[in-house]
C-alpha cells in the first residue's frame, strides 16, 4: 500500500483535525527520509506512528514540529499551516517530547520546568509546574538535581516539560525507548490518563504492544505510509480470523468435519490433531464446527478464535516490503 | 519581529544557574586572563620611579584588553554546539523561541561573567600597581583615558569575541574544535592590541574612536550574521 492509498483515514475526535498532513515528503539530497505522506489526527485522539528505525519517524516528527522544513506537500498542526513564518505560532502550540530526554543535568526538576514555562511564556508559571509535576508524580523531588535521577524520572520530567504549556497537541518520540517495564508501564499509565483528558496525542514508537494498548489509530511507515487504522481493522485487513480447533486424537475425515459449515470458507492441519478454520464470521462458524465435531464423535480440547497482534500486522507489512525489494 | 524578553531572560538565567552549579567553567575562565596580566605587571613592578616616564610614552596596559578579546571566546563556542552534545537543544527549539533570542540570550549570558572577570582582573592589577609599585610609576599608570579606554572597549572587544564564538559554535559539530577555533578566531584583535600597546599603531583620539565605532557595528552585525548561520536542521540533523 503506497502513502497516497492509505490517504482515506476517519481521525476518531470530533471537529477540525488536530493534524492534517497532505503528501509531506523530506528528502536529505538524494535519500528521502519520509515520502508521500498523508493522513489526519483528529483531535483527543492517540494516533500511532510506528515503523522500523530509520523508518522516517522521528523527521517527521522534526518536520510537524517546525524543525525541519518539508522538501514538499503541505500539513496543519494544530490548525495553522506548516509554514517557517508560522514557526513560532505553532511551537506555542504543541510540545515534544523527545526520545532523550535532554534535561540540563546540572539543574534541578524544577529549575528545568521553570526555564520551558517561561520559554512558553505561561501566565502562571508556578502552578503549571506543580500540576505537571503532579501528573508525572514528581512532586516530591521537584529539587533534585535533574542528574542525579534514573533514566525513567528523567523521561517523567521530559514528559511533566511536555506537559506544562498545555499543548493542543503532544508529540512523543519513542517515550519509553530504554525503560525497563516498570518505568515503561508508568509512562503508559501517564499517556492513558492524557488521553482521559483529552490531549491529541502523536506517538511515534516501534513497539507494537505500546501502540496497540494506546493507540485509538496507528500508522505504519517505511518512508512511505504503508498502512492506517484502528489496530483491530488491520488485523481484519490483512489475517482472515481464524477459529483452531485442537481435539485429543486426530479427525479421521476432517474435511467431512470442516467442508461445507456455515461460515467457514477453507481449513488447513496445523499439528496433529489441530486444524485451522478461516471463517468469515466465528459467531456462525463456532457453534456449527461445535455441533459438526460432536456429530461426528470427536473429543474436542479447544474452539478458540486465533487472535492476531498488531506485531503480526506489522510485521507483515515490512516482510511484504522486504521481499519486494529483493525483487 | 518582536522579540520576547521572558524567553530570553528564561535561557539568561538557565545558563547563569549553570555556571552557579558548575563552578570549574568560572574558575578556568579567571585562571586564562592571569596570562594578561603577569607580564605587564611584572613590568610595571619592576620599573624604578625614574622610567615612568617610559609607561606615558605608549599604552603597554592595551595588553589587559586582550583579556575581554579571548576569554568570551571560548565560553561563547560551547553555547550552541554545547546544547547539541548534551541533548538539550532540540527540546529548546521546540519551544516558540526564535533563534535570534536563544542566541541574544546566550550572548548576554557569556558577556555577564567576563565582563565582571575582565574588570575585576583590571581592578586587582591597579590594586597591585597602586600598592607595591613605586608611586611615581603607579600615578603614570593610573591615566584616566587608559581606564576610560578599559572600561569602554571591554564591553566592545567581548560582545565581538563571544559573537565570533556563537558562529563559530553554531557550525561545528565538536565542542572541542569550535574553542579552538574561537580562540584561533580571536588571534587578529589580540594582534591588533599588542600593536597598540608596543606602540606599532600609535593610539590617538580619532583611532580609539573609530575602533571604537566599528566594534560597535561588528557587535550589531554579529549578532545577525550568528543567527543566519544558526540552522535548525543542520543543528538537529547533524548534516553538515
Amino acid at each position: 500500500m503506497s502513502g497516497t492509498d492509505a490517504v482515506p483515514s476517519t481521525a476518531s475526535g470530533g471537529g477540525a483535525p488536530a493534524l492534517v498532513v497532505d503528501h509531506l515528503t523530506k528528502r536529505f539530497g538524494d535519500r528521502a527520509a519520509f515520502e508521500d505522506l498523508s493522513f489526519e489526527v483528529g483531535r483527543g485522539e492517540v494516533f500511532g506512528f510506528l515503523g522500523p528505525n530509520g523508518a522516517g519517524k522521528t523527521t517527521t516528527v522534526r518536520t510537524l514540529a517546525t524543525l525541519l522544513a518539508p522538501t514538499s506537500g503541505s500539513a496543519t498542526v494544530a490548525g495553522i499551516p506548516l509554514t517557517t513564518e508560522n514557526g513560532v505560532e505553532i511551537r506555542r502550540r504543541i510540545s515534544v517530547m523527545p526520545e532523550s530526554p535532554g534535561l540540563y543535568l546540572r539543574l534541578s526538576v524544577v529549575e528545568n520546568l521553570r526555564c520551558f514555562a517561561d520559554l512558553y511564556e505561561v501566565s502562571d508559571a508556578g502552578d503549571r509546574i506543580d500540576r505537571a509535576l503532579h501528573a508525572v508524580d514528581l512532586s516530591d523531588r521537584a529539587d533534585e538535581t535533574c542528574g542525579t535521577l534514573s533514566k525513567g524520572l528523567r523521561q517523567r520530567v521530559a514528559l511533566a516539560r511536555a506537559l506544562l504549556s498545555d499543548p493542543d497537541v503532544l508529540f512523543l518520540d519513542e517515550p519509553t525507548s530504554g525503560l525497563d517495564p516498570v518505568a515503561a508501564r508508568d509512562v503508559h499509565e501517564l499517556i492513558d490518563e492524557l488521553r482521559k483528558r483529552g490531549v491529541t496525542i502523536f506517538l511515534t514508537t516501534h513497539r507494537l504492544d505500546e501502540a496497540e494498548r494506546l493507540c485509538d489509530r496507528v500508522a505504519i511507515l517505511s518512508t512511505t505510509l504503508r498502512t492506517i487504522g484502528r489496530p483491530d481493522e488491520l488485523r481484519d485487513e490483512l489475517f482472515a480470523r481464524m477459529l483452531a480447533v485442537t481435539t485429543v486424537a486426530a479427525l479421521s475425515e476432517p474435511d467431512r468435519v470442516f467442508g461445507g459449515l456455515p461460515g467457514v470458507d477453507r481449513w488447513r492441519q496445523d499439528g496433529p490433531a489441530t486444524y485451522l478454520l478461516d471463517v468469515s464470521d466465528a459467531a456462525v462458524a463456532a457453534p456449527a464446527v461445535t455441533r459438526s465435531l460432536v456429530a461426528a464423535g470427536a473429543d474436542v480440547l479447544s474452539i478458540s478464535q486465533s487472535h492476531h497482534s498488531l506485531e503480526d500486522v506489522y510485521l507483515e507489512l515490512i516482510d511484504e516490503e522486504r521481499k519486494a525489494a529483493r525483487g | 519581529m518582536r522579540l520576547s524578553r521572558r524567553r530570553i531572560l528564561a535561557i539568561v538565567r538557565k545558563e547563569l544557574r549553570e555556571y552557579r552549579h558548575n563552578g570549574a567553567i568560572i574558575t578556568t575562565m579567571a585562571v586564562l586572563p592571569m596570562i594578561f596580566i603577569v607580564a605587564p605587571l611584572i613590568e610595571v613592578l619592576a620599573l624604578p620611579a625614574s622610567s615612568a616616564g617610559a609607561l606615558l610614552a605608549g599604552d603597554p596596559l592595551a595588553i589587559l584588553l586582550g583579556i575581554p578579546a579571548l576569554v568570551p571566546g571560548t565560553l561563547a563556542a560551547y553555547a550552541v554546539v554545547g546544547e547539541r552534545q548534551q541533548g538539550t537543544l532540540e527540546p529548546v527549539l521546540t519551544t516558540p523561541i526564535r533563534r535570534e533570542e536563544f542566541l541574544l540570550a546566550k550572548a548576554v549570558a557569556a558577556l555577564l561573567p567576563s565582563l565582571v572577570i575582565s574588570l575585576v582582573v583590571y581592578a586587582f592589577f591597579l590594586g597591585c600597581v597602586k600598592v607595591f609599585a613605586q608611586p611615581e610609576v603607579a600615578s603614570a599608570v593610573f591615566r584616566g583615558q587608559d581606564i576610560l579606554a578599559q572600561v569602554l572597549f571591554t564591553p566592545l572587544l567581548a560582545t565581538w569575541s563571544i559573537w565570533v564564538g556563537i558562529a563559530v559554535s553554531a557550525r561545528s559539530g565538536d565542542q572541542r574544535v569550535a574553542q579552538q577555533l574561537s580562540a584561533l578566531a580571536s588571534l587578529p584583535s589580540i594582534l591588533v592590541i599588542y600593536l597598540v600597546a608596543y606602540n606599532v599603531i600609535p593610539v590617538t583620539a580619532n583611532l580609539a574612536f573609530g575602533i571604537g565605532a566599528l566594534l560597535l557595528v561588528l557587535d550589531v552585525l554579529g549578532w545577525r550574521i550568528g543567527s543566519a548561520l544558526f540552522d535548525r536542521e543542520r543543528l538537529v540533523t547533524g548534516s553538515r
